[in-house]
């Protein structure tokens, strides 16, 4: 008899999965609570908050931390402006090449980041624009455009071509076309675009490793500070505030975008 | 609105001393070409056509005859590779479509999905600046001009195929065209829906004196509601003339072919019939059936189909098929028999050549 339910063993195997991607996420968490501060012993010896208020009271936090926001911020900003105009002119024309160019739009993804981080240093480098938040914000952007495209050309495919000619027909210019009824279709998956990529930009690593000069956001700020040997649990404490910066963003971009028909009509 | 149409009637005044009235859209040659020139699609190729003011004028044609392409280049979506488009005596090669005074229904509505069907019809109005309460008024108007009262609050997601297309109606109407585009706009309806929807659009044209152009690649529809229409295939214009010419009088085989259930008769069955040596149509009503003598043309009927108004009769005859329209109440020969066939041969239509 055909069973509607898995074997016990295809249960027992896909739950253990879970639990080895998610459960050492729980243990940085479960860190943040310990009291012991050197090393990070199993069981911790006891728990205390004290290390959310020490984390407060850490000057170096701050200004990785207002970095981090601002690149994401910037970033996301730069990438929105631009993914949606190179959206529209991939889902409204037809030339020679386009499947090319749309690979080359989506590489940046693709690409591991140590190869974009070389590629940006050698190239800002030649232009001899100095390492600073602005290569930083350039450098995310690049793949922070991909999120946004992604997000808008699907939405820009769903939105059948006839609403903007029906716009035109009907005696609107161009930028009324954009205002009424384009930006209206767009937004939801231009806000989950964008929530996507504030998110990417937030905890990345390896390119702004090659775009920085002096300044380290909040990510790499946690990397120097997991060799040091002091305060780690204030580690685990910025850890819990990147991950829930990174995560709820994620969650909110999934809700948005999960019926995509609906919020395409719902609209505003 | 009303002063800048009381102002066209006396523009048109004025032709009138100066010269005759000028059609509501005339093409001068007009072609449209797609591709690279190696391999080049001629979609409209050197059209010539003038649509009356106020006429009912469709377009017909199988699929990728040129006539959607034709719509699109009155609408200004597309531009003609070469000649020139005037609408209402006026050159319009470089009035984007905004700023065309022709309004489109477009095949799929194309309707805003974010906005209430209020909103919807009000937009031409809105874009222009006309403020909130005047446009939302007008609107209502064109919503019960389509038998749409209390609709506006809703979203087009929640209206029927036939009422979406009566806001797509109502929202290029809103606007006071001088020229209607409509796309294929009964295409998606059910066969009850669409015979009610196309004794409404000849009504409406009637009372609102607007010219339509109607595309539609259904020869009945465009047969029944058209005051002259346009024949396409292959991006030219095979015949141009009111529906009862285009039917009794095909002037190509396609023509005959497309529009008609004429019989298309060979030069050879031409010349059997009494003929020249040339391709012909006869019209199935025009045939009648006589007992078989050695006289008159003689077949074989192989099939026979009801159709409520009568019967149509399928008889083999020396190598071709011809049918015959049998009104109902007349005996009908069995299948397999064979019967004589009588016409006036005035109703032998000859056809000419095609190019």
């Amino acid at each position: 008899m055909h069973s509607d339910r898995a074997s016990f063993g295809l249960r027992a195997a896909s739950l253990a999965g879970l639990l080895f991607l998610h459960l050492p996420i729980l243990i940085i968490f479960l860190y943040a609570f310990t009291s012991e501060e050197k090393s990070y012993a199993f069981p911790p010896p006891s728990l205390t908050i004290k290390w959310f208020a020490v984390a407060w009271n850490r000057a170096d936090i701050w200004p990785p931390m207002h970095l981090s926001l601002w690149v994401a911020t910037a970033s996301t900003a730069l990438a929105m402006v631009l993914g949606t105009l190179v959206s529209a002119a991939m889902a409204q024309t037809r030339f020679f090449g386009k499947e090319q160019i749309s690979l080359l739009i989506l590489l940046p993804i693709a690409l591991p980041g140590v190869i974009t981080g070389m590629s940006l240093r050698s190239a800002f480098s030649i232009m001899n624009m100095p390492f600073s938040t602005l290569t930083i914000i350039l450098g995310h952007a690049t793949f922070c455009i991909v999120i946004i495209y992604n997000n808008a050309v699907a939405r820009f495919r769903r939105l059948s071509g006839g609403v903007l000619e029906a716009s035109a027909d009907l005696g609107a210019n161009s930028f009324q076309t954009f205002r009424y009824v384009l930006l209206p279709n767009l937004g939801s998956a231009l806000l989950a675009g964008g929530m996507l990529a504030f998110a990417l930009s937030f905890d990345e690593v390896i390119v702004t490793t090659f775009t920085a000069g002096q300044q380290s956001t909040l990510p790499i700020w946690m990397l120097q500070e997991l060799v040091r040997p002091r305060q780690r649990p204030v580690t685990n404490v910025v850890a819990i505030v990147v991950f829930m910066a990174t995560f709820l963003p994620i969650l909110i971009a999934y809700y948005l975008t999960r019926n995509g028909s609906e919020t395409a009509g719902a609209g505003k | 609105m009303r002063a800048r149409r009381a102002s066209n009637i006396l523009l048109m005044s004025g032709f009138h001393m100066s010269s005759s009235v000028p059609a509501a859209v005339e093409f001068c040659s007009v072609s449209r070409h797609f591709g690279p020139t190696n391999a080049l699609v001629k979609a409209v190729n050197s059209v010539d056509l003038t649509v009356p003011e106020g006429a009912f004028f469709a377009m017909l044609g199988p699929s990728g005859s040129g006539k959607t392409t034709c719509l699109r280049l009155i609408s200004g979506f597309e531009k003609p590779t070469a000649g020139n488009i005037r609408i209402f005596g006026r050159d319009v090669s470089d009035i984007p479509p905004n700023r065309r005074n022709v309004n489109t229904v477009f095949q799929d509505y194309a309707l805003f999905p974010h906005m209430t069907v209020r909103d919807n019809v009000a937009y031409g109005l809105m874009v222009k600046g006309m403020d909130r309460r005047l446009r939302e008024s007008k609107a209502e108007e064109m919503l019960s001009l389509v038998k749409l009262e209390g609709y506006g609050d809703r979203r087009p997601s929640q209206l029927s195929g036939g009422q979406r297309q009566r806001v797509a109606l109502a929202r290029a109407l809103v606007n006071e065209p001088r020229v209607l585009l409509l796309d294929e706009p009964l295409g998606a309806l059910d066969l009850k829906l669409r015979e009610a929807m196309q004794d409404e659009l000849k009504t409406l044209q009637a009372r609102l004196g607007i010219t339509f152009v109607f595309v539609t690649h259904d020869q009945s529809e465009a047969l029944s509601m058209a005051d002259s229409l346009a024949v396409f295939n292959n991006g030219k214009i095979a015949q141009i003339g009111t529906p009862s010419e285009i039917y009794a009088k095909p002037r190509t085989r396609f023509v005959a072919d497309f529009v008609g259930s004429s019989n298309v008769l060979s030069p050879k069955t031409t010349r059997l019939f009494g003929g020249p040596n040339r391709w012909s149509s006869l019209r199935p009503e025009a045939l009648r059936l006589t007992a078989p003598d050695n006289v008159t043309l003689s077949g074989t009927v192989t099939s026979q189909r009801y159709l409520g108004t009568g019967n149509r009769i399928s008889i083999a005859l020396h190598g071709t098929e011809v049918s015959a329209l049998i009104p109902a109440g007349q005996p009908l020969p069995k299948t397999g028999h064979t019967v004589g066939l009588a016409f006036d041969p005035a109703a032998l239509h000859i056809m000419e050549d095609e190019k």
